[in-house]
């Protein structure tokens, strides 16, 4: 890991209309704020790790940095290029460029290879959609991104329906790999698999990391991987980010309420230590009307008049530790 | 130590399928002790649903019972008609499904569906009906019943619809409770107090609880005994600080190894290979084909339960010489 940044996320906003349901008018009657205002940097050759709970917009966030989804406002840089502004550009080689820079693997590898294609046919396709190698190259190099990821010559010839979760997010991970890029967004990676094959699976990422010199951005609400795997970590609330920090300073010192809630929420597993416990009562308040001030303050235990007025921004409390909370300034 | 309220002996429950006959429990044995949490863990296809299911009766088609015993309470469960066994379902024993968003109808008022397991056992006039089903939502922590039991369960979030769906099951106070994969579709703030739930519930009411999950750290928290299932078969049983601290089997021990854990970082260790395919088991014991420790014998014979020390059993032909490194233990550093 270096400390030179790769990707730059900067006020990043996505907001989705919500309309009334009549029949002839459609009216706008308000907005799911997934994510509100959030700012961060991916250094090079590192794993960048978001986590929360489901609606907090991880996901969203990774899909607006890759533009699959059109953000409302904010702005995305790679190695200082605003991303956004190409992508909107009209040269569809620069768009082209940019998407070979960036892939993504998602959650469920049972739907997101197509079952009428070949192995062969599925790592192939970004050759021919980026047309960066010629033909006859193109056999050779799929034999060589699957045993990049642990498959053999022959499963080329075979169809999706005939792998394993695990073998099927192999795939997944070689497809993302052929147009050689810099960036992977792993959106829950691991989540759709067993306990005996995540381990393969995260271990596989770790080393094609070091041996490609990656970055990674990991989408998670699994805590445990998330510390097996990540150099830093965000961690998200309501569209918010709550706190960001190095792995370790985050899991063994955390300074938020609710990081510190989520962390004590996750059984360990060894019986010596029963210290789970359910601090957090209540549940995640819609993100159509999100509550005012700081959002995490209706479940908050520490909560304060002053957290229903003010919206905490994010600020350095150590260094290269960062909390949007009111209580830990003061 | 507590009387047995259920045994499973030899219990095979196979699917008959058009691409051939899935062995899905194939052979398990064990006992449930008042009172206790046992928990049974397992990755997916090890059977330890179907073998949930095979005591309730519920077995879907096109899979069978084709041998062994369950006794419950001295009586033979196998080969009972759907008559027979109606009267034991709800009020005996108990079941909570994985999905509270699809084990509850989303046609009937929360009340409604609270009432119909009180009356299917028991003749209660409407208020006193009415009084149970408030009591029981009190009892799960669903806040403002009176109101909440007249709504539908799409008004209510996932940890409350499971509230709920804890709250049917227990309308009769049964004697034993399943809970299968109670809180993998939800948020760990709402696992943590779904968990809470179920212990506080389990101690009040000293019902047996079975926890059915893959996650080894709600098996930690939650259980006093575990057993341990992999394609079909048991391959340990022990005592929960007995299993993390010293585990038998290579399997157990190897399935720790792989799970992260919060509180520290450590070496995933890997399990190499795939779950077998159950229409064509491995011969011999099931787990040889991705074990580090298996021999010939392995390969050929099947092990047995044998007894390696207080309440701990393991189907290992080798678990006198291997010497397993346990979780407990922090051989990290």
């Amino acid at each position: 890991m270096t400390n030179e940044s790769y990707l730059e996320v900067k006020h990043l906003v996505k907001y989705f209309p919500v309309y009334s349901t009549g029949v002839l008018t459609k009216k706008q009657v308000g907005k799911v704020h997934a994510v509100d205002d959030i700012s961060f940097d991916i250094r090079k050759q590192e794993t960048f790790a978001l986590v929360g709970e489901s609606g907090c917009g991880k996901t969203t966030t990774a899909r607006v940095i890759l533009n699959l989804i059109e953000p409302t406002s904010g702005e995305v840089y790679v190695d200082n290029e605003n991303i956004f502004k190409k992508f909107q550009s009209a040269d569809k080689q620069e768009k082209m460029k940019i998407r070979r820079k960036l892939q993504m693997i998602f959650q469920n590898p049972y739907g997101s290879l197509d079952p009428r294609m070949t192995v062969c046919d599925i790592i192939s396709e970004p050759f021919v959609i980026h047309g960066h190698l010629p033909k006859e190259k193109r056999c050779e190099r799929v034999y060589e991104l699957l045993e990049l990821v642990g498959l053999e010559e022959y499963h080329a010839e075979r169809y999706p329906h005939e792998f394993s979760g695990g073998q099927r997010q192999r795939i997944c991970i070689a497809r993302a790999l052929a147009v050689e890029p810099e960036f992977i967004i792993a959106d829950e990676p691991v989540s759709s698999l067993d306990v005996s094959i995540r381990a393969q699976i995260l271990n596989l990422l770790g080393n094609l990391q070091k041996t490609m010199g990656l970055s990674y951005l990991y989408i998670s609400h699994d805590l445990s991987s998330v510390r097996q795997i990540s150099h830093r970590v965000g961690v998200m609330y309501l569209g918010k980010i709550v706190e960001l920090a190095d792995t370790d300073e985050l899991f063994d010192s955390p300074l938020h309420p609710y990081t510190q809630a989520l962390i004590e929420a996750v059984p360990i597993p060894d019986p010596k230590i029963k210290n789970i416990k359910a601090g957090l009562s209540g549940e995640v308040p819609s993100p159509i009307t999100p509550p005012a001030g700081c959002r995490f303050n209706p479940r908050c235990p520490y909560a304060s008049a002053e957290c229903r007025e003010q919206s905490p921004e994010l600020t350095e409390v150590k260094k290269g530790h960062y909390i949007a909370c009111i209580r830990e300034r003061t | 130590m507590s009387e047995t309220i259920l045994r499973i002996e030899e219990l095979k429950t196979y699917f008959f399928t058009e691409a051939g006959i899935v062995k899905a429990v194939d052979g398990v044995s064990f006992e449930i002790r008042k009172g206790e949490s046992l928990g049974l863990v397992g990755e997916s296809g090890s059977g330890k649903t179907v073998t949930a299911f095979s005591v309730l009766g519920i077995v879907p088609k096109p899979g069978k019972i084709v041998g062994g015993k369950i006794v419950f309470k001295g009586d033979n469960l196998v080969g009972k008609t759907e008559k027979q066994l109606l009267p034991l379902r709800g009020k005996e024993i108990a079941v909570i499904f994985q999905d509270p968003s699809s084990s509850l109808n989303p046609l009937y008022k929360v009340e409604t569906q609270i009432k119909d397991v009180l009356l299917a056992h028991k003749k209660m006039t409407e208020e006193e009906c009415r009084k149970r089903v408030l009591e029981l939502l009190t009892l799960v922590g669903i806040p403002d019943p009176e109101t909440r039991m007249l709504e539908f369960p799409h008004q209510f979030s996932g940890g409350m619809k499971q509230r709920v769906a804890i709250a049917r099951a227990l309308a009769l106070q049964p004697t034993l409770l399943f809970a299968d994969e109670p809180t993998t579709a939800l948020d760990v703030t709402i696992q943590a107090q779904v968990l809470d739930l179920l212990e506080d519930l389990k101690r009040k009411l000293g019902m047996s609880l079975v926890m059915i999950t893959h996650d080894m750290g709600i098996i930690a928290k939650m259980t006093t005994r575990v057993v341990v299932m992999y394609a079909g078969r048991v391959c340990e049983i022990a005592k929960t600080e007995d299993l993390y601290e010293q585990p038998r089997h290579p399997y157990t021990a190897t399935l720790l190894a792989a799970v992260p854990r919060l509180d520290r970082k450590k070496t995933l260790s890997i399990i190499p290979g795939n779950i077998p395919n159950l229409i064509e088991p491995p011969s011999g014991c099931r787990f040889h084909p991705r074990c580090k420790y298996a021999d010939t014998k392995c390969e050929q014979d099947q092990p047995k339960m044998e007894e390696v020390g207080p309440d701990h059993f393991v189907a290992c032909y080798r678990w006198k010489e291997l010497v397993l490194k346990g979780e407990s233990t922090n051989h990290d550093k």
